[in-house]
């Protein structure tokens, strides 16, 4: 019961009226970030984050994971409106709920879409409230080998659960280490991989690359594309929401399947994306509406949305507790964290109560406030996507150009942030993963500094990986991960001779 | 948007995924040389400073090495062609206006830069008025000058030339 007492004293913190303003503030710039092309979660947050330098960590991070839960609810709105996903996980909210739209039940959709996006979110806030100060105090006992054997387990689920190939994975992420190791060594203080340029001293800031790949990529995509934003029309009344809900808990199995499926692989790196297409898919083997998926059930909007944001709030869970983020958004948050002098980790338990709890509350309060404001709000949000894309598209360069430049004030870096445009573009399309990438940048120094130390322990021994009943079944799982397309295409050859 | 006839032809998936690849490889050997520069061993004190990003790069290397078999052989599940040429057109009538666009901040500064390109943007691409389109160019960056400048105090970038130094941030 420890929990609940600080849980009610993080209330008490996240309550404050200049709190749940920056909460408003937050989901409303999260919602437009979802629905505006270019400007997903991860970059909005990253462009956002220098304007929060000068506030209070704990309000800084409640309006910026505000802006997270704001961008998973915008997601559905271009899914259902547009048949255009906002972000990876919202793909299989466009099955069932586009079609809905195009019968004239956009309505109906996108309250089924925002309620179950609501209850798979509360459901993970829940489980987080209970497991993230377990997972932290058991974290306290770990070591340099037991956190690189954590890295590589996150690592080594990419390839596991990543639906591409693998050796364009292991490349995205291996580029990602590289970038990362560019400047100044922390433990010899020697400059690695700067061949003689002084700017390069600095190294490739994370930040700066999430804008780029992300956004100037996702920019040049929609060009090509010719974009031509064809919506459907959404008329949102408490008649239409009060008469969804009345309908809703027949799935309440659906539900309560999804929000595990998400907790479950939301803990995992990359896991979200995967845990929409599971739920998405084991709910259409299940159903008994199973036949009819795709063309418009609302079992098929509750299944991916509820599994898809359960997924994106446990994603925090090992960001917060372990400093390890399970997706490129929860990297630009740590991110966050180290500028404010806050090191994400099992001690940030101990340290910062004040911190953790307020933001675990602001964590429920934040997804009401959202649910309200989407409810509400629609027609608005879906007004902005039909300003024509030659206005918004430079506006939005602009934007990223300008969030480049204020993460350390350096002209490079815009110029850098168009090469990453360019590389997020062509990776894109030829299937290199991107979120590896960010995240071993992010994780690189850290990564690197793990296994050093580790090697420094067993004077370069790397059975010290297998020392121990932890460190060795956490490095044993990630070895299974990383083997596991080779296994699973050997044995699906067998199968098939 | 007719969109059968814009995918016909274009340049193919094979020549890019083979330059990516051979540029990936390029890096990684990059990253491999310059580890065995500042040593990619043991000291006596410990693992040298290219003893980690050594592995990175040679990891690279055979990644790379795999991803352009591939290609070679023709092993490809995805589209023939990357991109089509009007789909290429209108990504390089973004991608170069904003090479261009970086270069004006670097001279003039983001605020001026960030207007003028708006604006031509809006032109060119969306056929509107100049008015209107100076008009919102300079409202945006209005806009963006209070917030960052005035409220949030995070000076962005005046350019080389600073034309704005007249206003006194």
């Amino acid at each position: 019961m420890e929990e609940l007492n600080a849980l009610f004293h993080g209330f008490a913190v996240a309550l404050s009226p200049l709190n749940v303003l920056l909460m408003f503030v937050g989901i409303l710039l999260g919602v437009v970030i979802g629905v505006l092309p270019g400007l997903g979660g991860a970059n909005g947050i990253a462009i956002l984050l220098p304007l929060t330098f000068t506030m209070p960590p704990t309000s800084a991070i409640i309006m910026l994971s505000c802006i997270y839960w704001g961008a998973l609810f915008g997601g559905a709105i271009t899914s259902v409106l547009f048949n255009i996903p906002g972000e990876p996980w919202s793909v299989a909210t466009t099955f069932d709920g586009y079609p809905m739209a195009q019968q004239g039940r956009a309505g109906e959709a996108l309250t089924a879409a925002f309620t179950s996006s609501f209850v798979g979110a509360l459901f993970a806030v829940i489980v987080f409230t209970f497991l993230a100060p377990l997972v932290a105090s058991f974290a306290l006992k770990f070591g340099p080998p037991e956190f690189f054997s954590v890295y590589l387990l996150t690592f080594c689920s990419f390839v596991g659960l990543g639906k591409g190939a693998p050796f364009k994975i292991i490349a995205a992420m291996m580029i990602g280490f590289a970038l990362a190791a560019v400047g100044i060594d922390t433990v010899t203080g020697q400059l690695r991989l700067t061949f003689g340029w002084t700017e390069m001293m600095r190294g490739f800031d994370f930040l700066v690359a999430v804008i780029g790949l992300f956004g100037i990529g996702e920019i040049l995509q929609s060009m090509e594309e010719g974009l031509a934003f064809q919506g459907k029309q959404a008329k949102i009344n408490s008649r239409i929401v009060l008469e969804t809900w009345a309908k809703l808990p027949r799935y309440w199995t659906s539900s309560l399947r999804a929000c595990l499926i998400g907790c479950a692989m939301g803990i995992v790196p990359g896991g979200a994306t995967p845990a929409s297409f599971m739920s998405y898919g084991v709910a259409k083997r299940v159903s008994r509406n199973g036949p009819k998926f795709g063309t418009g059930q609302v079992e098929g909007v509750v299944a991916p949305e509820t599994a898809a944001h359960a997924a994106g709030t446990s994603a925090l869970l090992p960001m917060l507790t372990l400093g390890v983020p399970g997706s490129p958004t929860a990297a630009v948050l740590l991110g966050g964290l180290l500028i404010w002098g806050l090191q994400p980790g099992p001690l940030l338990f101990v340290e910062k109560k004040d911190f953790v709890w307020g933001l675990i509350a602001s964590m429920y309060l934040g997804n009401l406030a959202g649910l309200i404001v989407v409810l509400t709000c629609v027609p608005l949000f879906a007004a902005i996507l039909r300003v024509p894309f030659s206005i918004i598209a430079p506006v939005i360069i602009v934007i990223c150009a300008i969030g480049a430049y204020t993460v350390h004030n350096a002209m490079l870096d815009i110029w850098l942030m168009l090469l990453f445009g360019v590389i997020g573009y062509v990776f894109k399309k030829l299937d290199y993963p991107l979120a590896p990438l960010v995240l071993a940048l992010v994780l690189g120094d850290r990564a690197e500094d793990s296994f050093r130390q580790s090697m420094l322990m067993s004077q370069g021994d790397v059975s010290i990986f297998f020392s121990n009943a932890l460190v060795g079944g956490i490095t044993a799982l990630a070895l299974v991960l990383l083997f596991w397309p080779l296994g699973a295409s050997l044995i699906a050859r067998l199968r098939y001779g | 948007m007719n969109r059968g006839a814009d995918t016909a032809r274009g340049v193919s998936t094979r020549a890019v995924e083979i330059i990516v690849a051979g540029a990936i490889f390029a890096l990684g050997a990059m990253v491999v040389f310059d580890s065995i520069r500042l040593g990619s061993k043991w000291a006596s004190d410990g693992p040298q400073a290219g003893y980690f990003p050594f592995y990175i790069g040679a990891i690279i290397c055979v990644c790379a090495t795999v991803v352009l078999l591939y290609a070679l052989v023709g092993k490809h599940a995805g589209p023939r062609v990357f991109v089509s040429w009007p789909a290429l057109r209108r990504v390089l009538q973004v991608l170069g206006p904003a090479a261009v666009y970086v270069l004006g901040i670097q001279l003039i500064g983001i605020y001026i830069a960030s207007a003028a390109y708006i604006a031509v943007f809006m032109i060119w691409l969306g056929r509107y008025s100049a008015l209107l389109s100076g008009a919102i160019g300079c409202g945006v960056m209005a806009a963006f000058f209070l917030m960052f400048e005035v409220w949030f105090k995070v000076p962005l970038y005046k350019g080389m030339l600073d034309p704005l130094a007249f206003l006194g941030y």
